[in-house]
């Protein structure tokens, strides 16, 4: 019972990654496809949690916690890109010299 | 009631709660590809998604808790770590939509960020102007 359900939504989560992958190859802007990214790296990081119940195992609990930084990571620094122009963002002293 | 009876309901609700979580998964990416704008597309894809990862990430804790003994610090750690990020990566993502000029849908009425953005700006460029008087 508790397998077959889990197995629905394993099937209903990588559709919703369908989804999200038409947005990220179409997407009109390209803050489109960062959200769609986002969107990608989130519903990946359940994925793997309803893996861990289908399996009994509890070794890719690591793999969650990385999957949620990196997602993280990677959209701050998509987004301050597209907004500034760089990643790190410099002082007035620093780029005096 | 006997004790096996009790334990299959709650394997049941967990379960529902799962399937709950990936139901909301797929809500979320029918808005994104329904939507007509950025900022309605990220209103979509940042609530619903993480509400969604929450409920399959609890059903999960809960899982393990329960049924497997394992009560894993890793996976509440999971849990505070997207329910914090998810709601500000999808701000940044916004902000910088509206400051890098992505345009709204036509039909929307109003837009109470772009007087106040242009009032920025301009003090902006007055207060460079008084620091470098020879560069502007």
């Amino acid at each position: 019972m508790i397998q077959s359900m889990l197995i629905a939504s394993l099937v209903i989560l990588s559709l919703a990654i369908l989804g999200c992958l038409y947005r990220l190859i179409k997407g009109p802007s390209m803050n489109d496809r960062i959200m769609s990214l986002d969107t990608i790296g989130i519903i990946l990081l359940s994925m793997i949690a309803v893996l861990c119940m289908l399996f009994r195992t509890t070794v890719y609990f690591d793999i969650i916690l990385l999957i949620g930084i990196l997602t993280f990571i990677g959209t701050t620094a998509l987004a301050r890109y597209i907004e500034r122009g760089d990643v790190i963002e410099r002082t007035d002293d620093e780029s005096d010299r | 009631m006997n004790a096996q009876t009790m334990s299959q309901i709650g394997e049941f609700l967990i379960a529902l709660m799962v399937l709950l979580g990936a139901l909301l998964g797929a809500l979320s990416a029918f808005g994104l590809i329904r939507l007509p704008d950025v900022y309605m597309r990220s209103h979509a894809a940042t609530k619903s998604a993480t509400l969604g990862v929450l409920l399959i990430l609890a059903g999960a804790f809960l899982y393990f808790t329960f049924y497997l003994e394992h009560v894993s610090a890793k996976l509440l750690l999971g849990i505070i770590f997207v329910f914090i990020t998810g709601p500000v990566a999808g701000h940044l993502n916004g902000r910088a939509a509206y400051r890098s000029g992505v345009s709204m849908w036509e039909k929307s009425v109003h837009d109470d960020l772009k007087p106040a953005l242009k009032r920025e700006r301009e003090r902006m460029r007055e207060s460079s102007n008084a620091d470098h008087p020879g560069k502007g």
